[in-house]
């Protein structure tokens, strides 16, 4: 996929997102949409998945640390043919397979309930454990917060997968500078980022989360990086595409009305004329 | 009980995984460093490549091993139980329990017995956090023999297994050719009329104790060993306190929410009876010899006998 086609299927999966948060009345739009271009590129460049088989065995994994982007995750997943795009509009309603956050017995193709920070990154190490057992040559990505370092776990979960030289495992970082109570910065601030990571022994790049080039380029030196596992860094904006919404804290976890969802339809709308005439 | 062979039921967790690492390549051992402890070094010794040190780091131990159930791996995670189900709870409880991932937890050095270590090694409450967890099954065998088919047991159920293992020798009390062990599966060790003990872990052999020492005083005392406080075998306990009319419970562990409790849920809603729970009295262990604290805390024979007597007085 040409980097066009996938902005364009970007653009359809934050709308997926948008969607999805204004129906439920609840959940989180701003990591959702500033990490959607990443998700993207994974369900339909990186990985090796096939959504007619979740359970391949050869399948690449993919664990959602920060659990409350699942609406981003949910909108990848339906766009790549997991589950009908529809079903985004049942989010957070009772019986619906979306769940709040990820949950792998309602979703087939969901590798790794989760939620609780901190706690996706270990599970992701004992996938990528459990590949080099068994002399599998499956990856494993894991997505996380950049508030969500702050937990103790994550760093007890890199110390071991720098010390096994899980080479099969990408960690993901979101560095959109905020979180609930503010910016991560003045929260308690886990920078630098890539220099903690290289000093639990992992291969560090930074890149603009939101340019696919840069996202084909850092994926492919993670894949050709062996001997120590590899930390991609992502600047994004949370919110990215919603005007109102970019770089807003408060924008976390609130579901927009029916007059901002109308607003950030349309702003999305715009990329898409953007995007048609870059095209043409 | 002195002549009767005694051995540490982490003693036994160590040696069944051995057995069962020969027949199934799909298990796993995890440690946070205690491997020593935990007994599980016989199967590091065995299966090098099948034993994981995780260092010291609980939460990210129990996360790895839902990562490796997540690939048809049967990790079995070890370490005190203290740590097991204390610090690691929420893991336990969203990594493990709310996927149902086949995740074994061998919790050893559990309750009082932990001895001179003292009340921040002294786990009592594990019982009671691992029952709450949706489709956790929670074992605490009473001995060598149990211990084992726990763990044996443990790798055929498919899903989240907790099982608790103390440090200190106990007595061998099911050396008999008709033993079978069962999930869910209780046992009647002794028939008796007046009263019924229900007991699990090492309070077993020490009701079996004041069971004879009450018989000398006429009372007849039938006791149930629980290996499975969950799911409890209701219709077992149901079954004895009608029959005795009064129950009372014995564990090393808090009498807040581990076998007693689970006894009374079942009673009170089916056949209320009056019921003395024996175990730690809402408090702290301390340090000690382990023979010294069971007995100050009235977990032996003896102190099971006087309160028993204290409860039909």
């Amino acid at each position: 996929m040409n980097n066009l086609e996938l902005k364009k299927l970007a653009n359809q999966i934050r709308k997926g997102i948008v969607t999805g948060v204004h129906e439920a009345k609840a959940g989180h739009p701003g990591g959702s949409l500033g990490c959607a271009d990443c998700v993207t590129y994974l369900y339909f460049e990186e990985m090796n998945i096939d959504p007619k088989n979740p359970k391949m065995d050869s399948r690449d994994r993919f664990v959602l640390s920060k659990g409350h982007n699942a609406p981003a995750l949910y909108s990848a997943m339906a766009h790549r043919g997991y589950f009908p795009v529809e079903e985004l509009k049942t989010l957070r309603k009772l019986g619906s397979h979306l769940q709040g956050h990820p949950c792998m017995q309602h979703v087939p193709g969901i590798d790794m309930s989760s939620g609780s920070l901190g706690q996706g990154i270990s599970a992701a190490v004992g996938m990528a454990l459990a590949g080099k057992l068994d002399n599998k040559d499956y990856r494993v990505y894991t997505l996380l917060g950049d508030g969500e370092i702050q937990e103790g776990q994550v760093w007890e979960a890199s110390m071991f997968a720098g010390h096994r030289k899980l080479d099969n495992l990408c960690v993901i970082v979101d560095n959109n500078g905020l979180q609930i109570d503010g910016s991560v910065e003045d929260v308690c601030s886990p920078y630098p980022i890539g220099k903690k990571f290289e000093a639990f022994n992992f291969h560090v790049i930074e890149i603009d989360g939101h340019d696919f080039d840069a996202l084909r380029k850092a994926f492919s030196e993670a894949k050709n990086t062996k001997g120590m596992p590899t930390c991609i860094i992502l600047n994004t904006v949370k919110g990215k595409g919603v005007s109102f919404m970019e770089n807003q804290a408060s924008w976390h976890g609130t579901a927009p009305n029916d007059e901002q969802y109308a607003v950030a339809m349309a702003d999305l709308e715009k990329i898409d004329e953007e995007l048609a005439k870059e095209e043409a | 009980m002195a002549d009767v062979k005694k051995i540490a039921t982490r003693e036994s967790y160590g040696n069944a995984l051995v057995e069962l690492g020969e027949k199934n390549k799909d298990v796993v051992v995890l440690d946070a460093d205690l491997a020593a402890a935990t007994k599980t070094g016989v199967f590091k010794k065995a299966f090098p490549d099948r034993h994981i040190d995780c260092g010291i780091a609980e939460s990210n131990m129990v996360g790895i091993a839902a990562g490796l159930a997540t690939c048809g791996k049967i990790p079995f995670v070890s370490s005190f139980a203290m740590f097991a189900a204390g610090r690691a709870f929420e893991q336990v409880r969203n990594s493990v329990g709310y996927p149902h991932l086949n995740v074994k937890i061998g919790a050893t050095h559990a309750g009082i017995s932990v001895g001179e270590d003292g009340a921040s090694h002294q786990c009592n409450e594990d019982l009671a956090l691992m029952r709450t967890i949706p489709g956790m099954v929670v074992m605490c065998p009473a001995d060598d023999i149990e211990a084992k088919a726990c763990v044996m047991a443990a790798a055929e159920h498919d899903g989240p297994v907790y099982m608790r293992f103390g440090r200190a020798a106990c007595p061998v009390i099911n050396d008999n050719p008709d033993y079978k062990f069962e999930i869910g599966k209780g046992t009647v060790v002794r028939e008796g009329s007046d009263l019924t003990i229900v007991a699990t872990g090492i309070c077993v052999s020490a009701a079996l104790e004041a069971a004879e020492m009450l018989e000398k005083d006429g009372v007849s005392a039938e006791v149930i060993n629980i290996c499975t406080i969950k799911p409890l075998d209701e219709e077992l306990i149901l079954a004895s306190a009608k029959k005795t009319g009064k129950v009372v419970t014995a564990e090393e562990h808090s009498v807040i929410g581990g076998l007693g409790s689970a006894v009374c849920d079942t009673l009170s809603a089916n056949y209320p009876v009056p019921v003395k729970k024996i175990g730690m009295q809402d408090m702290f262990g301390e340090s000690g010899s382990a023979a010294a604290l069971i007995e100050k805390y009235q977990l032996d024979g003896k102190g099971i006998y006087a309160q028993v007597k204290e409860f039909l007085a």
